[in-house]
């Protein structure tokens, strides 16, 4: 019975636990099914290379990676771009050298630029400071069962543009599904095509989306291939290790709970 | 230690007898870890070990994080993206760190909550009670500080909300939140005496659990009879206790092994689960975010905090008693404050003279209330404080009062106990019968 409370205190602690403070939102996110999702998932290189000439292509023209190092462009576990494309792909963003007190063209060990315009947010960690879709009634459920995340999010703001417009203190607003209140300062980036595939992959803004979200999960966890591979190691060692210590309990106790013990 | 009977240690080689007659510290190992401990422990008496352990491994990772992490407002939020992204293992170590405190405070709730039902805060275990809650006090305060560090948007804003609770204070609040603050808000001397503070406290915490563990080696464990160990002769507490090593060390370690499991997967599949998305967002003073909430562990005490808004009967009669002196804010702050106090004052407000919840045939009752009161609190406390949430917080945090204040005292004098085993090794002996000796 205790063992019941336990685990009972447990689960709703933890699930009571879920933060995301669910207010009346009538947001829509769309449930993508990411190759990273769940325990199992992993990163696909090829998608992660797609999103990085997207992001390259689109984003990066008013948007920075401020935390997100060019070299960590072929780290394991990542878009894994050979070193020479690494320096190739550096090449192309201009950064402020402090000691130069100049610009110079970037070299692997930099860091992406800054967001070039003031309202736009650096894109680094996009992907977990916009996890929060704990529903139903902020318990998190959601983001269990089906795996939704930011990189949802993020998918579905690129698409869920309507169309609408307004004007707003001398501001134009774009009506959009996904985004908090309704109306995002962002005009439409993506359209069909707008970025040609090197590998010949579908094109469609759906498929940009996609793509470009799934590298941004990438930007703000890198070493999620890592992180998932240390929690199996540790969770199979761990299983082993309390079912020998649940032996050696049971044999040590047999004795005072008077329990035959056959060996 | 006194206490119980059980065998001193004697220094056995001669380096042994040279270093006992100069620092008897082998001597005092020796008798905490061979304390006589009551054999009918259940499972809910793991959880203190496994808060040594959490305390313990906060320290460390937080060690090795203060390597790395810089404690100044510009700097801040990129040291940590630089543990997350350039340091050696510096993700799962800070990860580690994160859902550590969830792991602590899970494991403090359990401890807390198992206290409450088997009575153990009771006399002669009032101390120990009082020492405990010092603890969960510093512990909270340490896993604020803690949060403030990353200055995220949540870092930030909670740092402004829980200060501003100071400065709700009649009189001296004003001052002392910026006394609190170094400054008139929330800046880098904030951010600076904090990272100071969260270093500090997590070692006067290591202080006080020594004192913790003296005292209830000093009185013996409480165990789920709440039935005292015999005292007479040693003979006599051996019929029921084993001593704590190996029986019980080997016991806790298997559960701590079940526990790290769960806690693994959390760390290695889903580690931002327990946190805030928006903590991954640079603190801005300028943008406010939609929903200012605190860690889960906080929440039930700050849906008490918000339950009680101007238009409660009870605040607006102390509103007008006081002159206005103590309005809704302080109210509120006073409120949370006091619903720990509660806890702490339960000793002398529980007047019944049986120990154990199982023995109190209405008390459990009362008692399984007050923790799906304190799980509703919590998801109150997540939720926008309007509307129906407002009402249910209001309900939750006056059970939360009554339970201390009401319930505990009238218990002991209205309800009538089930009969309580004369020894724990009656106890122990229904469960595991002694083996009938075969006839000749």
């Amino acid at each position: 019975m205790i063992k019941i409370i336990n685990i009972a205190l447990i689960f709703s602690l933890g699930l009571t636990a879920s933060l995301f403070a669910a207010g009346a939102s009538k947001q829509h996110i769309e449930d993508f099914s990411f190759s990273f999702e769940g325990p199992f998932g992993t990163f696909d290189q090829n998608q992660l290379q797609r999103g990085l000439q997207v992001y390259t292509e689109v984003c990066s023209s008013c948007h920075g990676l401020e935390h997100v190092a060019f070299r960590t462009l072929g780290d394991p576990g990542g878009p894994m771009l050979e070193a020479s494309q690494v320096k190739a792909y550096a090449k192309q963003f201009d950064i402020f050298d402090v000691d130069l007190d100049d610009t110079r063209p970037a070299i692997p060990s930099d860091k992406f630029p800054k967001s070039a315009i003031e309202n736009a947010p650096d894109l680094s960690l996009m992907a977990k400071a916009r996890a929060g879709f704990h529903g139903p009634y902020g318990l998190g459920i959601n983001q269990i069962v089906k795996g939704m995340g930011g990189a949802e999010y993020i998918a579905s703001l690129l698409i869920g543009y309507t169309g609408k417009e307004k004007e707003e203190a001398g501001a134009i607003l774009y009506e959009n599904t996904a985004f908090p209140g309704g109306w995002i300062a962002m005009p439409p980036p993506l359209e069909d095509g707008i970025v040609e595939y090197r590998d010949g992959h579908s094109n469609t803004a759906h498929h940009l989306s996609e793509d470009v979200s799934a590298f941004l999960m990438w930007t703000a966890e890198p070493k999620m291939m890592a992180r998932k591979t240390m929690g199996f190691v540790a969770v199979i060692l761990l299983s082993l290790l309390a079912f020998l210590l649940y032996l050696t309990n049971k044999k040590l106790w047999a004795p005072i709970k008077r329990k035959d013990y056959k060996t | 230690m006194a206490g119980i009977p059980h065998d001193e240690y004697e220094p056995k080689s001669n380096f042994e007898k040279w270093l006992d007659s100069r620092l008897p510290i082998a001597g005092v190992i020796y008798s905490t870890l061979t304390i006589p401990t009551p054999k009918n422990l259940n499972w809910m008496w793991i959880w203190g070990s496994l808060l040594t352990l959490c305390l313990l491994l906060q320290i460390v990772t937080g060690i090795v994080l203060a390597m790395h992490y810089t404690p100044h407002v510009d700097l801040a939020f990129a040291s940590i993206e630089h543990i997350m992204r350039d340091v050696n293992g510096g993700w799962a170590i800070r990860y580690l760190h994160m859902n550590g405190a969830s792991l602590f405070f899970i494991a403090v709730y359990a401890h807390i909550f198992r206290g409450l039902y088997y009575g153990s805060y009771k006399a002669p275990r009032e101390v120990t009670w009082i020492i405990g809650m010092l603890i969960y006090l510093l512990m909270m305060a340490t896993g604020f500080l803690g949060y403030v560090l990353p200055w995220g948007q949540m870092s930030f804003w909670g740092a402004t909300v829980i200060t501003g609770l100071f400065g709700a204070i009649p009189g001296i609040g004003e001052s002392l939140q910026s006394w609190l603050l170094g400054g008139p808000a929330v800046d880098n001397a904030t951010l600076n005496r904090f990272f100071s503070l969260h270093y500090l406290l997590p070692f006067l915490i290591a202080g006080l659990v020594i004192l913790h563990i003296w005292a209830f080696h000093t009185t013996g464990n409480n165990n789920p009879t709440g039935v005292e160990v015999r005292r007479g002769s040693k003979a006599e507490a051996e019929k029921d206790t084993v001593p704590f090593f190996p029986y019980y060390v080997i016991k806790d370690v298997f559960a701590l092994a079940v526990i790290l499991v769960i806690f693994f997967i959390l760390v290695g599949f889903m580690p931002n689960y327990l946190g805030h998305p928006d903590n991954y967002i640079p603190a801005n003073p300028l943008v406010t975010p939609a929903h200012i909430v605190p860690e889960w562990y906080y929440l039930p005490f700050y849906a008490i905090l918000r339950a009680f808004t101007a238009d409660v009967w009870a605040v607006q009669l102390v509103s007008f008693l006081t002159g206005g002196i103590v309005d809704a804010k302080f109210f509120g702050v006073a409120a949370m404050f006091g619903a720990i106090f509660v806890m702490v004052l339960a000793p002398w407000l529980d007047t019944s003279s049986i120990r154990s919840g199982r023995y109190r045939p209405s008390f459990k009752w009362w008692f399984w209330l007050l923790g799906i009161d304190f799980v509703v609190l919590m998801w109150c406390g997540a939720m926008p404080a309007e509307g129906i949430y407002g009402v249910i917080a209001l309900i939750g945090a006056s059970y939360w009062f009554a339970y201390f204040l009401i319930i505990l005292p009238l218990l002991g004098v209205l309800e009538k106990p089930l009969p309580v085993p004369e020894t724990i090794e009656e106890d122990f002996d229904s469960h595991y019968p002694p083996k009938v000796e075969p006839a000749e």
